[in-house]
């Protein structure tokens, strides 16, 4: 789970990392006043989205006057910003960080990630900032320093001052980079971060160190013993269709794709999309519905799939193992009869009492199309998806 | 033998008093799988499925010779289990559970490393459908009877996907030594690397089947491993080719964060490793069957 900037400032600043002044805004006249209590001349106007990248997208804004500020203000206010992070759709700005403008005298990069190869926490940094890591690994690999922490003893103090002289950082920052670096990794630690980044983080002209952005990401699977974080949660920054799919149980990813799938499995749902793809078309969701696939389950599934109204051909492949073929035949005949189906559905059901499944599918008297195999389910939900696209076209 | 559980094997079940618990070892129990008891804090000394339920899992060690144990404990007390387990002296441990956090996942792997090997425990999952020895043993989730007893080793993050595969082998003939299912979590007990070393020290296993999926670099290592360390052929199929960067795909593991971790990545890394290559889910069972006709032609 993602969450902003301005959280995610708040929250360091409880690990005792300095943060620069801002406060949050959710109209022009919010941020003009916000300039206005943080006094000085010159303030950054940064747009709060669940990405990356906000730079270079025109998400922030650096301002002179408080009219500047409004106008900058009034344009990110509302508006989709399309990062690299973000897919072509982008992501809607609804609240705008005002942050007093800073005294840059050196940019540096600072992150902790788990590292699945080693499986400890890594720490990444360089003394080269602001630049987007990925591009920094390509161009100087050298200039990124890594430093691995042991679970069972933490990030020790020698390993935060290596990291502050890999940053540039000299004696006279020492104490407190080191305190800034060993907050991070606390707020990781007790938090249950899958990772934080600060690019940049900045030296400023009188020496101290700032976190002038902040991103963290969190472990969904721990949230149930962190409430705090799990209320930070901003919906307006996911997918409908994923945001809804969650609250039901399920397990949905909007693709760009048509034919629309449900399968019980993460690896059988992405096995299948292969097939559709390999079979020349695309699939237009990722949809796990578990193991349980009840009646009133399928029909969740059903539905939050043609909500999608790209989809022209819809696939069930079920792998029916402790549950049975009979049982989600039944259910997907009642799901069917009880929503208004307006595309070819194909079903392919395999495992336990295969034949009593697809006997029931056959005799609904519904127009469904039966697949025994894998491929022969993905060439026919091509072939239907195909048809409707001549006849509509 | 086949690997880590055969029909003797002395299994206990972790959380055998839940609703899942015990639906599950009853099933084990009606494939043939030696379960001799479980465990569940507090309600030891009682009796369930016929089998006598322990308050600790050192009690089950003692009394009645638990060598493995599979866990459905829930998720925010299942690390503690797994990690009890091992110092009971449990030999191999499945862990069924989906949704521990990451953070207790390193701590289990910090745990199980303070063991000197050979009497460290293995443990495979979580977030698995368990591990099966056909005709021997199971010690999972899965519908034991879709798998036919043969001399291929299946190893894979997925369960259903994992059944698709048997299902496609028994087409075809084709039986399995053991499948393992090492589970969809970022961080877990076995990678697959870890279940190759098993399957090339086993005189029943073949051929080694690896069903990996987008995220992580543990295929491309078994791929190394394989090649430097393997006399047996090895396939693969990796899922997720229409997975889009960034975005998870039901598994907590299964996304693409860095260089390398894409299905087409994988794809071309292990392809040069000399890994025979499913070129779709549904090749899986003739991809295997060409290795093996190769290796009784020879």
């Amino acid at each position: 789970m993602d969450i902003h900037e301005y959280q995610a400032k708040e929250l360091l600043s409880g690990y005792g990392v300095k943060i620069a002044e801002g406060g949050l805004a959710y109209s022009p006249e919010d941020a003009v006043q916000r300039a206005r209590e943080l006094g000085g001349h010159i303030w950054a106007v940064k747009a709060q989205i669940h990405s990356g990248a906000r730079g270079k997208a025109g998400g922030i804004k650096l301002c002179k006057t408080h009219d500047s500020v409004e106008a900058a203000a009034e344009n990110l206010l509302g508006k989709r910003l399309i990062t690299h992070q973000t897919g072509p759709q982008g992501k809607v700005c609804n609240r705008l960080y005002i942050e007093a403008g800073a005294d840059i005298a050196k940019e540096m990069y600072l992150c902790f990630l788990v590292d699945r190869s080693t499986e400890r926490i890594v720490m990444v940094g360089s003394a080269q900032g602001g630049m987007e890591i990925e591009e920094l690994a390509e161009n100087q690999a050298d200039a990124i320093k890594k430093i691995y922490i042991e679970p069972a003893v933490g990030l020790l103090d020698y390993q935060a001052r290596e990291m502050a002289f890999a940053l540039g950082l000299d004696s006279e920052t020492l104490s407190h980079a080191v305190k800034t670096i060993r907050g991070c990794y606390r707020a990781l630690r007790e938090l249950d971060a899958n990772m934080l980044e600060i690019n940049p983080l900045v030296l400023t002209g009188s020496g101290e160190l700032l976190a002038l952005d902040a991103k963290m990401s969190f472990d969904e699977n721990a949230l149930f013993r962190q409430q705090k974080i799990a209320e930070l949660r901003d919906k307006t920054q996911e997918e409908p269709r994923e945001t809804a799919a969650a609250d039901r149980g399920l397990s949905y990813v909007g693709l760009d794709g048509d034919i629309g799938c449900m399968i019980n499995g993460a690896g059988l749902a992405m096995a299948t999309m292969d097939m559709i793809k390999l079979a020349g078309g695309e699939p237009a969701n990722f949809l796990d519905v578990g193991g349980g696939a009840s009646a009133e389950r399928t029909e969740k599934a059903f539905r939050l799939v043609l909500a999608d109204k790209n989809v022209k051909a819809m696939l069930v492949n079920i792998f029916a193992g402790i549950n049975r073929c009979d049982w989600i035949a039944e259910g997907v005949v009642q799901a069917v009869k009880k929503i208004d189906l307006r595309v070819p559905l194909i079903v392919r059901l395999s495992g336990t009492h295969v034949e009593e499944g697809q006997r029931i599918i056959k005799n609904s008297g519904l127009p469904i199309i039966t697949a025994e195999t894998l491929a022969e389910a993905a060439e026919k939900a091509v072939a239907a998806r195909n048809h409707v696209v001549a006849q509509q076209g | 033998m086949a690997i880590f559980i055969n029909e003797t094997t002395r299994i206990i079940v972790q959380g055998i008093t839940g609703k899942i618990g015990s639906f599950h070892a009853q099933d084990m129990i009606n494939y043939g799988s030696n379960v001799v008891g479980g465990v569940t804090p507090g309600k030891g000394g009682q009796t369930h499925l016929g089998r006598p339920v322990f308050n600790t899992v050192k009690e089950a060690v003692r009394q009645v010779g638990a060598e493995a144990s599979i866990v459905f404990v829930p998720p925010a007390f299942a690390a503690d289990s797994i990690m009890e387990a091992a110092d009971a002296g449990i030999h191999y441990c499945v862990a069924i559970t989906d949704g521990i956090p990451t953070q207790d996942m390193m701590g289990v792997k910090n745990f199980l490393r303070r063991f000197p090997i050979g009497e460290r425990m293995i443990l495979t999952g979580p977030n698995c459908a368990g591990t099966i020895s056909p005709g021997r043993a199971m010690l999972g989730i899965m519908p034991g009877h879709i798998y036919r007893r043969g001399t291929v080793g299946i190893v894979g993050r997925s369960g259903t996907l994992g059944y698709e595969a048997a299902d496609q082998l028994k087409r075809l003939g084709i039986g399995v030594s053991t499948s393992v299912g090492i589970g969809g979590d970022p961080i877990n007990g076995s990678s697959h690397r870890d279940i190759f070393e098993h399957f090339e020290q086993d005189p029943e296993t073949e051929v080694v089947l690896m069903i990996g999926e987008i995220g992580g670099p543990q295929e491309v290592e078994a791929g190394q491993f394989a090649k430097a360390h393997m006399s047996k052929p090895v396939a693969a199929y990796i899922a997720g080719l229409t997975a889009p960067e960034g975005r998870r795909m039901g598994h907590a593991g299964a996304i693409i964060s860095s260089a390398g971790e894409s299905a087409a990545e994988k794809v071309a890394l292990l392809q040069d490793l000399g890994v025979a290559i499913c070129p779709t889910p549904a090749d899986m069972g003739s991809t295997v069957a060409r290795l093996l006709a190769r290796l009784s032609g020879r």
